[in-house]
């Protein structure tokens, strides 16, 4: 959406030592009753926040309030330092020009064509056509479906809807990614291609994420993996090098009924005493 | 399905008017500021104006010639066949015209926004438009308040004009009347006062379809069923609220007009 300049100033120059998302006692009730209670996390520039919990949990709920999408019942939000809740409606809006997110089930405009639904931010950006379409070209080469740029979702898979949904999210080189159970509901070849993307972004462009899935698999890959440009592919970060198998940007946040039970690096995670995580795990 | 107890549905009813309030009270204000979507404008007016011609013609035409018909009847006992001109132009331009425009764009229009924004509400279209930082009260909501008003004013004079034509087709061929006294009756019958009231109705029609229509769609919930209940709340809530407003505006202009 075109901003006015002063929009644009306030949300500019983020300070580099400031979180990401800053999560600050955060409670949510839907109906009376708690969804998510005194959450607190902080994800710093860069890195990437495993969303992990069995269904129902809470954690949609989190990314969407991460997202200004849901407003909390109370505790405190910051998203590039900015409180979400106390800023203006056109000042939430201008801020969400920088974040992406991928959501469960796609939530492509069904009327428009992939061309059209990759490039609706660039359109409300009023960006001349031609520069809008060899950026949509581009992003559609980034998760490989050139070939259907002039097909209308209805049209495609699952899978290549969820890749839509990530090329429509990056075009904008967003600042923070929310990724909603990106494999949800794919078939496992399907979901290794979508982690791979995730993995592609997260290593190419080394953009803040939040990735939610109830997928241990999905997020182990993730945490172990990274992404080579040379061989255009992922392949395991070696044991034996500096980072001992593990990507280091890359924190787990598990989260049951509503509260956090685990926050910290894979490695604490898998040596994690807590019987509840021993069993999640397993 | 779990019963209220009284006090929890007061409570809904009134979060349910202050939610309409504010969504009506943002889309008006956002008429004012830029951006504005001027191609959802413009396509929103084709959909609800142009699209909505022939059923408003149809229904139009037929009123005025049901009109001659039956007022007919009732002015031969008093020896008045003459005034049934007058009595269709003032029933269609002050009323009919009015209340049926707007009760067939109902119909037609607040289904189809509560169908589509529903839609919309729940494959979560609305909100990736949101995290896509696309306002979607200023981009769905205002576009089609803007449409519906401006292009009802004018179905309205359409319909008034069709029922008139359907009346003298039926006063002549039917009746017998002689066509250039039946078209003078009408329009001699009508004064300043019957056009601005007929005139001014379809605004507020226009105003209730258009935000009655997209807050059924943008509080949509429960996903495909949810969808025909919200369609079929806002042709039902749209069209009472349109009959309210007919008395009140018809009462109010009375007040001014004095007829």
């Amino acid at each position: 959406m075109p901003e006015t300049s002063s929009d644009a100033a306030v949300l500019d120059a983020p300070d580099q030592k400031t979180p990401v998302v800053e999560f600050e006692d955060v409670s949510i009730y839907f109906e009376g009753k708690p969804v998510l209670q005194n959450i607190s996390f902080a994800v710093e520039r860069g890195q990437t926040m495993i969303l992990l919990g069995p269904a129902g949990c809470g954690k949609s709920v989190l990314l969407k309030l991460a997202n200004g999408l849901l407003k909390p019942d109370a505790g405190r939000i910051r998203v590039f330092g900015e409180e979400m809740a106390r800023m203006r409606r056109r000042e939430v809006y201008a801020l969400r020009g920088r974040i992406g997110m991928v959501f469960q089930e796609s939530a492509l405009f069904d009327s428009m064509t992939v061309e059209d639904n990759v490039a609706y931010r660039l359109h409300e950006e009023r960006i001349p056509e031609t520069e809008a379409h060899a950026r949509v070209v581009e992003a559609l080469k980034f998760v490989e479906l050139e070939d259907a740029i002039q097909k209308f979702p209805s049209e495609l898979s699952g899978g290549m809807r969820r890749r839509v949904s990530i090329a429509r999210a990056i075009i904008s080189n967003p600042d923070l990614i929310l990724y909603d159970s990106p494999t949800g509901g794919l078939d496992p070849i399907t979901s290794t291609t979508i982690i791979e993307l995730v993995m592609k972004q997260r290593d190419v462009s080394h953009t803040t994420s939040l990735v939610v899935t109830h997928r241990l698999q999905d997020a182990f890959v993730l945490a172990t993996h990274r992404f080579d440009p040379a061989i255009g592919a992922m392949k395991p970060i070696p044991k034996d090098g500096p980072d001992g198998g593990i990507d280091a940007g890359t924190k787990f946040l598990m989260l049951n009924e509503g509260k956090i039970v685990f926050h910290g690096t894979t490695e604490d995670l898998v040596h994690s005493d807590d019987p509840w995580i021993k069993r999640y795990l397993e | 399905m779990t019963l209220l107890s009284p006090e929890t549905l007061i409570k809904k009813q009134i979060a349910a008017v202050q939610e309409y309030s504010i969504l009506s009270w943002t889309a008006i204000a956002d008429i004012f500021t830029r951006p504005r979507y001027w191609a959802d404008i413009f396509t929103q007016m084709d959909s609800i104006g142009v699209g909505s011609m022939p059923i408003i013609i149809m229904s139009g035409f037929f009123t005025g010639c049901v009109l001659a018909l039956q007022s007919v009847t009732a002015l031969q006992e008093f020896g008045a066949v003459s005034m049934t001109g007058s009595l269709v132009s003032l029933s269609m331009v002050k009323e009919l015209g009015p209340v049926l425009t707007g009760l067939m764009v109902s119909g037609r229009n607040a289904a189809g926004m509560a169908s589509e924004l529903g839609s919309m509400k729940v494959t979560e279209q609305i909100d990736a438009m949101r995290a896509l930082g696309t306002d979607p009260i200023r981009k769905l909501v205002t576009p089609r308040l803007i449409a519906t008003v401006f292009m009802l004013f004018f179905l309205t004079i359409i319909a008034d004009t069709a029922g008139i034509a359907g009346g003298t087709l039926v006063a002549v061929s039917m009746l017998g009347l002689n066509a250039g006294a039946y078209l003078h009756s009408s329009y001699s019958s009508l004064v300043h006062g019957d056009v601005v009231q007929g005139l001014t109705k379809p605004i507020f029609s226009g105003f209730i379809i258009a935000t009655v229509g997209c807050y059924f769609g943008m509080k949509t919930t429960g996903g495909t069923q949810g969808v025909g209940r919200a369609t079929t709340q806002a042709v039902v809530v749209s069209s009472v609220l349109i009959i309210i407003a007919d008395f009140l505006v018809t009462r109010v202009m009375i007040g001014i007009f004095g007829s």
